[in-house]
């Protein structure tokens, strides 16, 4: 199958210190891909130069055969890839639901001003936000708080909104960061389900961050690994696990456990 | 609109538009006319400023706009022989390309180093008028006739000022005439999908880019329609003073306009006007106390600021609340 994202030869230098050393895989359309890694191995800035964040030094990232990297994040998500961030990030002051609402920008018919004289196209516009809003609040099992101020949200609900914002653009690509930090076992598992079925149901591609390694394992039908800024392996959660260079990886940092 | 609101609003206009002069009427202090003009002018700008806020910027560069616009009303009308009426919407559009021009830079700034470039920007513009030809330096642009008369389709609108036996009530109905239509724009703003976009980029400019929006561009467009405000506001301030000097607007006026702001309550659409009546009010009112006016003034707004963070609104919020 054509992937749907092409990483190649990303290399993100920060001064002296190479961040991304140079790496490159595919992800197919439809997958559940994972990016694992050591504290500081440079996942998250991968993430960030997929999504227009960051530029890469050199190499380049190709969607649906078109290079995207370089182009600023708005532009990207509007080709619908999107990322959600590592520190939690929600719009603090609004209430979930406006949180979800607001993010459905990209799905607007109606122009500002039409939004602005109150046209019949920003109305239909407004009404199918309020819906989708409403979808995607429920998919996420957020009801009881639909209402609540953001800021007021504990870690778990702030990561499951954080989620729903996302999605909120429609993307075809999601890229999450962390989904499941600072969550218990039992929210992990139920996020595990919701993200299989938004493959499963919405026909997403994921590609996710994570330290949680039975949750990873659980997860994703295929592993990349990063170690000081470089792939180190790539394959089947069960590859990944008897891999000597990912155990060495792991067993000269601080989680040590990879899951087993 | 809740009939409540609905209610207020009429409250409100009714009390601008007919107890106002009817007050001034009986009493015969045809002197607040003058400070209610420009209580309603000064509300029109710091609107402006209050858009920057809600975009998460601390605008204090809204005399440059105001300067501006005073001057581009002025030049036209004296040089060019163009109606007053015209000027007015072209000032407010010369205002808003020049702030795209200066924003595009500027804008990508954040907390305290825009703020402070913005700081700058009323100076500038003072250097500039004084500098450049057509605005005549120091001297300023004198004897600007009043507003001549506007007709559409050979039908009055509104009369030549110069025959009107009360102008001081015409700019008065002028100005919150302005004022009105200027927090009808914003109110909409506010309450429609550009607002939210911009609440969004207040509270999180990453994730809003994340989520698809050019917030480059929607920094850009909140700055020009500040602006615009802005060289409507010093367009008009000029068409009562009949005359413009480079330090008709100066750093002074701009830090007002952002306090006006901050005593109305960030929060709230109409915050920047009830904050530029009760500082100028309050300011007015002080000149009892002679020497010690700044002294008073200051220490209250201090304690203002220190007491209701949120502005002088959100008293209302902590009974039953509204935005
Ligand atoms: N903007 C930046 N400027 C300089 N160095 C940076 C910058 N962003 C990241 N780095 C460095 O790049 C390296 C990789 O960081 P990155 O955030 O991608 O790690 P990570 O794999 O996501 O780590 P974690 O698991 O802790 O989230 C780190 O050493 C970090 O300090
Ligand atoms: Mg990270």
């Amino acid at each position: 199958m054509t992937p749907i994202l092409q990483i190649k030869g990303v290399t993100k230098r920060y001064g002296g210190l190479t961040a991304n050393n140079d790496i490159t895989f595919d992800v197919a359309p439809q997958e559940i891909l994972s990016v694992i890694g050591p504290n500081g191995a440079g996942k998250s800035t991968l993430f960030k130069q997929i999504a227009g964040f960051v530029t890469p030094t050199t190499g380049e990232v190709i969607y649906k055969g078109t290079k995207i990297s370089g182009l600023p994040p708005h532009k990207v998500a509007r080709m619908g890839v999107v990322r959600t961030f590592q520190e939690t990030t929600i719009f603090k002051s609004m209430t979930v639901r406006e949180n979800v609402i607001v993010s459905h920008h990209l799905r607007s018919k109606a122009s500002l001003l039409g939004f602005f004289f109150g046209s019949a196209q920003a109305k239909a516009d407004e009404a199918e936000f309020g819906k989708s809003a409403d979808d995607i609040i429920d998919f996420l099992g957020l009801q009881a708080i639909r209402n609540e101020t953001a800021s007021n949200l504990p870690q778990g609900h702030l990561r499951a909104l954080g989620m729903a914002i996302g999605l909120a653009t429609h993307p075809d690509v999601i890229l999450l960061d962390e989904p499941f930090a600072g969550m218990n076992h039992d929210e992990t598992m139920r996020m595990v389900a919701l993200v299989r079925r938004l493959r499963d149901e919405r026909g997403l591609t994921v590609l996710l961050v994570e330290h949680d390694m039975p949750a990873v394992m659980k997860i994703s039908d295929r592993i990349v690994c990063i170690n000081f800024g470089e792939k180190i392996a790539e394959g089947s959660p069960a590859e990944i696990q008897a891999n000597p260079r990912v155990i060495e990886a792991y067993l000269g940092s601080e989680d040590a456990a990879i899951g087993m | 609109m809740s009939t409540t609101r609905l209610a207020g609003v009429l409250a409100f206009l009714l009390g601008v538009f007919v107890l106002v002069p009817l007050f001034i009427n009986l009493t015969g202090r045809w002197d607040f006319y003058y400070t209610l003009t420009s209580v309603a002018l000064l509300s029109v700008a710091a609107a402006g400023v209050w858009l920057t806020f809600y975009i998460g910027r601390i605008n204090i560069g809204q005399g440059a706009y105001a300067l501006t616009g005073g001057y581009v009303s002025a030049i036209l009308i004296t040089q060019y022989g163009v109606s007053f009426w015209l000027t007015l919407p072209l000032a407010g559009l010369f205002c808003a390309a020049v702030s795209v021009l200066i924003g595009l830079p500027i804008l990508r700034l954040r907390g305290v180093y825009f703020a402070m470039v913005t700081l700058v920007l009323t100076e500038v513009a003072r250097l500039t008028a004084l500098a450049l030809p057509v605005t005549n330096g120091a001297k300023g642009i004198t004897s600007i006739p009043l507003p001549g008369e506007l007709s559409l389709f050979g039908l009055t609108i509104i009369p030549d000022f110069s025959t009107l036996g009360n102008p001081k009530l015409a700019f008065y109905l002028m100005a919150t005439v302005l004022m009105v239509l200027t927090y009808l724009v914003l109110w909409r703003i506010v309450n429609s999908r550009l607002g939210h976009l911009c609440r969004s980029l207040q509270q999180n400019e990453e994730l809003s880019a994340s989520i698809g929006v050019n917030t480059a561009m929607l920094r850009v467009l909140a700055y020009a329609i500040s602006s615009f405000f802005g060289g409507l506001a010093g367009a008009i301030f000029v068409a009562i003073s009949q005359s413009i000097y480079p330090s008709s607007f100066v750093v002074q006026d701009s830090v007002n306009f952002m306090l006006y702001c901050f005593l109305g309550g960030l929060g709230y659409v109409f915050g920047p006007m009830l904050g530029t009546l009760l500082l100028y009010f309050g300011w007015d009112l002080l000149s009892i106390a002679k020497e010690y006016q700044l002294l008073i003034y200051s220490g209250a707004l201090i304690a203002l600021m220190l007491v209701l963070p949120n502005g002088v609104l959100s008293l209302l919020d902590k009974k039953g609340g509204r935005k």
